[in-house]
């Protein structure tokens, strides 16, 4: 659990952050450090140089803006989970952040540390996917941002550039007649998601007029089944059992606890739960 | 002082602990110290071709590089014993820096010492060894296929030992006139200990006294001074000083003596300064001794009315790559002799093959060889409740050794002196509400078979706590005494310091002896304080496993105060003018009986006692014994456990819904120690049972190596646990203590598996085997 020899160096900004990502060839930015160091205590991440921009107070926080909420990089799982902006107009965001790891984790852990890593396991990633979450990255060059759909691309790969920084998460408010739900079916031991189901449907004048479902843990990326077979139907359990079992990986995921095949299946289970449970708030 | 037996007093180690001021291994800095990285094989076997120290030699801050060259030029035995013997048993040479040739992944080849831990972990990436790969077999049932790769050249097949205990035939005559049999093939998966402190050393080598202090990790310093003496550094045993501070638990793998301990004072000796190592948590996973790992087929034939005539079991045990110290013992002594539970079964053959594989040797885990055998009895006799139609309470209560029947003589060796077993499961019974589950089971039945099943399992398990006696273990291969050790001092002014074998590694002997001695001698439990774990302060024990301190190292105090109330009896007598045998001994007085104003005080009679100036001519001066006590049996602690569990049949999760616990350990110290020992044994039984396993892949790479893989309970997968006991004192120790260390790990598993086996009946599934993760429990349920 002895990481190897590194250098420090902690950013006051996000530009002198930007500007030491430039400087050190293959330095990582660290926010939280909970994905970060682990993987350098096991020497399975040797970077020669980590910048700290845990301290930037600019990337923290959680605001209204544009008919949406603002999420910064730098906020942890915990106040997410607490938010009641959040709570108001997105709340399924705030009931995945309270999925992830323990109390302890979730005081360090942030949502920029957390997607940029892009664990398959993680929690935020198939529900940032389901409401059509846009994430704002930086660089000296200027912003960017790119739908999250987009930004999830492989096992642990993402869109953002070597010289980019997260700063930021930006995420539709519920409509009306809105429900959302996420479902986690957890690793005993990892505590990581076997399968996370996210799920919404809108209900209109009695008639669903809009319905989405991602799968996370299945797939290298989060996984969006097509339940579109719900709009305009009765929401019956049938017709949800029905779409939810649209779910299609190619190439699941598997290891000593649950195979590709049994995910595959659990997937298919949650995602059902998970829509009854959105249409139930709905 | 009375009522302090029995009270739930505070622990009086835990303010220190909880606020972090307890000194651990690791938490100890000495001038000098430098630091150990032990480098490993990443193969589970291969021949070392030759290795290359040069880079590590020359990185900055390296003060040494060893390897097995390094042993032999120090001139020292440099082997890692075993402890216990079998007939034939193989015992391969386990050399504690491999010289040619690694046989699990983690096995140690070099060791590098640094002025800080960093350096010596970077340096140790600089080792460059040389290996040639081998084939592996990491799978007991796999090791002994003909055509498996050898393990050790001198143990062909890969066969370690083969033993048997019980009538053979009997066994098949039984069968053979069977009303009704059950049987059963299961896996009994291999668990790593994970103590919460991983294994640590500092070896302090002193050139000018030739001493060499070593503290560490350890369940049993005087027995890890032993084996160190005689196998692996060989220094004379009054030059070795081994000091176990405050060690963060066990479960059985800090009894071992493995070869780090002693490649860290190898180190110290060469470099006479001090050095230390720390195990990191994916060391202790692959060299921590693992437990369990059988592979068991069982059977248990039965005559019309449902009493039980035969059991036959077979069982291929794993050893692992080496012989660990106690581990030939476990599958063995610590299990066929188990095989009997709390039934009168009139014959019983259990034949064990000790299988040598790839992976981290096996030895003793909280239970030791008694989970296992639980396991087997009480899986099978959920199967013979439903085979005889009598169900799971009835079979069990017909085959039960009645209560007038102690002593019972088993046929596997045992002999029960005590048990009464009828009431503690009528009491969980009624604890559970039986009757009203059972309504609630046929409901969710009745319901289409509905996606919450909901079943019920029990075990009524036996432990034997306390291996003994000395000469009896000896016969069957111990190389080690049973006893155990206590010397009690009164001090002049009337406060006690007891000096005990028993070393504590987290259980609370600071407490619970000081109870014994309070309760005994009359004195607050505040005067007395308990030393353990130093070799130089502690005139010998055998430590702390099994659960036996209480009913051995227990009794061994209560002999020391017995003692010294009949030394101050005299002395008081001499003092009072009376007679010795007329003075009684109460709440810390010495009276003379029939005369309560004529009494001394316990520190009146010690000021004497050292004073010596107005003194028996005949006696000498001073008030402390020594008692090396060896019991006359084991203790056979018992009881039944009923769990109550939910299976999601869509998914195949599983929910605790109850768990209900009625124990007899016998007189109790400290119930809340003893509640708190139950509390931590069913989260490891249940454990095994739902989410623990370790697994190496066919090339013998552990691939649970982290807790990232390897599932450990945590506490939101548990329930409340609700205990009580029946009290059934042990006969034969002067406390009437059995033990209780180990019951919940021992009886959990079944009664945890039963209950899915019992929810999932209507889906024809007679057994799954451990852990019962979701996806086996979907599959067990969709299988055609």
């Amino acid at each position: 659990m002895y990481p190897a020899q590194f250098d420090y160096r902690r950013a006051g900004s996000v530009d002198e952050a930007l500007g030491l990502l430039q400087e050190h060839e293959d330095a990582k930015l660290m926010a939280g450090g909970h994905s970060l160091i682990p993987m350098m205590k096991l020497r399975l991440a040797q970077p020669p140089v980590v910048i700290d921009i845990g301290r930037l107070d600019e990337l923290k926080g959680i605001s209204e803006a544009g008919g949406g909420v603002r999420v910064g990089a730098l906020t942890t799982h915990a106040d997410i989970a607490a938010s009641d902006i959040l709570a108001a107009s997105c709340p399924v965001l705030a009931e995945a952040a309270g999925h992830i790891g323990d109390a302890q984790v979730r005081n360090r852990g942030t949502i920029g540390g957390n997607i940029a890593h892009a664990d398959p396991g993680s929690d935020l990633p198939p529900v940032l996917v389901l409401l059509g979450a846009s994430v704002h990255l930086q660089s000296p060059s200027g912003a960017r941002s790119v739908a999250a759909a987009d930004f999830f691309q492989d096992l642990l790969m993402t869109d953002v550039g070597e010289d980019e920084i997260l700063t930021h998460v930006d995420v539709p408010a519920q409509s009306a007649g809105a429900g959302a739900a996420y479902l986690k079916f957890e690793h005993p031991a990892s505590g990581y998601a076997v399968v996370g189901a996210a799920a919404s449907v809108t209900v209109q004048h009695g008639r669903c007029t809009a319905a989405g479902l991602v799968i996370g843990g299945v797939g290298a990326v989060p996984t969006a089944v097509d339940v579109s077979s719900l709009v305009g139907a009765d929401l019956s359990d049938d017709a949800i059992a029905t779409a939810a079992s649209g779910l299609d990986t190619e190439d699941p995921l598997g290891d000593i606890f649950a195979s590709g095949d049994y995910r595959v299946h659990v997937g298919k289970v949650y995602g059902k739960r998970a829509l009854a449970a959105a249409r139930d708030r709905a | 002082m009375a009522g302090v037996l029995g009270t739930s007093i505070k622990r009086r180690e835990d303010p220190a602990l909880i606020t972090g001021r307890g000194k651990y291994t690791d938490d100890l800095l000495v001038e000098g110290m430098a630091h150990a990285a032990i480098v490993r094989s990443p193969y589970a076997h291969a021949r070392i071709r030759g290795i290359d120290t040069s880079a590590a030699k020359t990185y900055p801050g390296v003060v040494a590089v060893l390897t097995a060259r390094d042993v032999a030029a120090a001139g020292i035995p440099g082997m890692v014993p075993v402890g216990w013997l079998l007939p034939d048993l193989k015992t391969p040479a386990h050399p504690m820096i491999a010289a040619d040739t690694v046989r699990h992944v983690g096995d140690a080849v070099a060791v590098v010492v640094a002025e800080d831990r960093y350096v010596a972990r970077d340096a140790a990436e600089r080792v460059a060894v040389d290996y040639e790969p081998l084939d592996a077999v990491a799978d007991v049932v796999a090791a002994l296929e003909d055509g498996a790769p050898t393990v050790h050249d001198d143990a062909p097949g890969n066969v370690a030992f083969d033993w048997e205990i019980g009538e053979k035939d009997p066994v098949d005559a039984a069968f053979a006139q069977a009303a009704h049999t059950v049987e059963l093939d299961l896996r009994n998966n291999r668990l790593i200990p994970h103590a919460i402190e991983p294994r640590a050393a500092l070896a302090s080598y002193d050139s000018s006294t030739g001493v060499m202090t070593i503290h560490m990790t350890s369940q049993n310093p005087h027995v890890h001074r032993l084996l160190m003496t005689l196998a692996s550094l060989g220094m004379p045993e009054h030059k070795v000083r081994i000091v176990a501070p405050e060690v963060g638990g066990g479960f059985g793998s800090k009894i071992h003596h493995y070869a780090d301990e002693a490649i860290v004072g190898l180190c110290s000796l060469k470099l006479d300064r001090p050095v230390k190592w720390t195990a990191t948590r994916t060391e202790t996973n692959l060299t921590d001794a693992h437990g369990r790992d059988h592979s068991t087929h069982c059977a248990m034939a039965f005559d019309g009315d449902g009493r039980i005539t035969g059991l036959r079991v077979d069982t291929k045990a794993a050893m692992g790559a080496y012989l660990s110290t106690f581990a030939p013992a476990v599958p063995t002594y610590l299990y066929g002799t188990l095989m009997s539970g709390q039934y009168d079964i009139p014959a019983i053959h259990c034949h064990v093959t000790g299988v040598f594989t790839h992976t981290a040797p096996v030895d003793a885990y909280r239970g030791a060889g008694r989970p296992e055998a639980t396991f087997v009895v009480e899986r099978l006799m959920h199967l013979a409740g439903e085979a005889t139609g009598l169900g799971p309470i009835e079979v069990r209560k017909r085959n039960f050794v009645p209560a007038d029947a102690f002593p019972y003589q088993t046929q596997v060796a045992l002999a029960y002196d005590s048990g009464n077993y009828g009431p503690a499961m009528d009491r969980a019974l009624e604890m559970i509400g039986y009757d009203d589950l059972c309504r609630e089971q046929a409901s969710r039945r009745g319901n289409g078979n509905g996606r919450r099943q909901m079943g019920i399992g029990f075990s009524s398990y036996i432990e034997a706590c306390g291996l003994a006696p000395s000469a009896v273990v000896g016969s069957l291969g111990a190389q080690a005494g049973q006893w155990e050790s206590a010397d009690v001092r009164v001090h002049p002014t009337g406060s006690v310091t007891v000096y005990t074998g028993s070393s504590s590694h987290g259980q609370g002997h600071e407490t619970t002896f000081s109870q014994i001695v309070a309760d005994r001698l009359g004195v607050a439990p505040e005067a007395v304080e308990v030393i353990h774990g130093d070799t130089d302060l502690v005139q010998f024990g055998m430590g702390t496993y099994g659960s036996r301190s209480a009913a051995v190292g227990g009794s061994a105090i209560a002999g020391s105060v017995d003692k010294i109330i009949e030394k101050g009896k005299k002395i008081a007598a001499h003092l009072l003018e009376a007679a010795a045998e007329d003075l009684e001994y109460e709440d810390g007085s010495f009276r003379v009986a029939g005369s309560p104003d004529r009494a001394l005080g316990l520190g009146d009679v010690a000021l004497q006692a050292y004073l010596a100036h107005n003194y028996p001519d005949d006696l000498e001066p001073g008030l402390s014994a020594t008692t090396f006590y060896d019991p006359a049996n084991f203790t056979y602690p018992f009881g039944t456990h009923v769990c109550v569990v939910e299976v999601d049949t869509e998914t195949g999760s599983i929910e605790l819904l109850r768990y209900t616990a009625v124990d007899d350990v016998g007189n109790v110290i400290n119930p809340m120690i003893v509640d708190g020992q139950l509390h931590g044994g069913l989260a490891q039984g249940i454990g095994q049972a739902l989410w623990e396993n370790a697994v190496y892949d066919d090339s013998g790479q552990l691939v649970s190596g982290s807790l990232m893989d390897y599932a450990l309970p945590k506490i939101h997968n548990l329930i409340q646990f609700e205990l009580d006991r029946t009290t059934t004192p042990c006969p034969h120790n002067p406390l009437g203590v059995k033990g209780v260390g180990e019951a919940g790990a021992i009886a959990s598993p079944p009664a945890v598996v039963n209950a899915v086996v019992d929810a999932l009946k209507p889906f024809g599934v007679t057994h799954i085997d451990m852990p019962l993760t979701p996806e086996k429990v979907w599959r067990a349920v969709n299988a055609d």
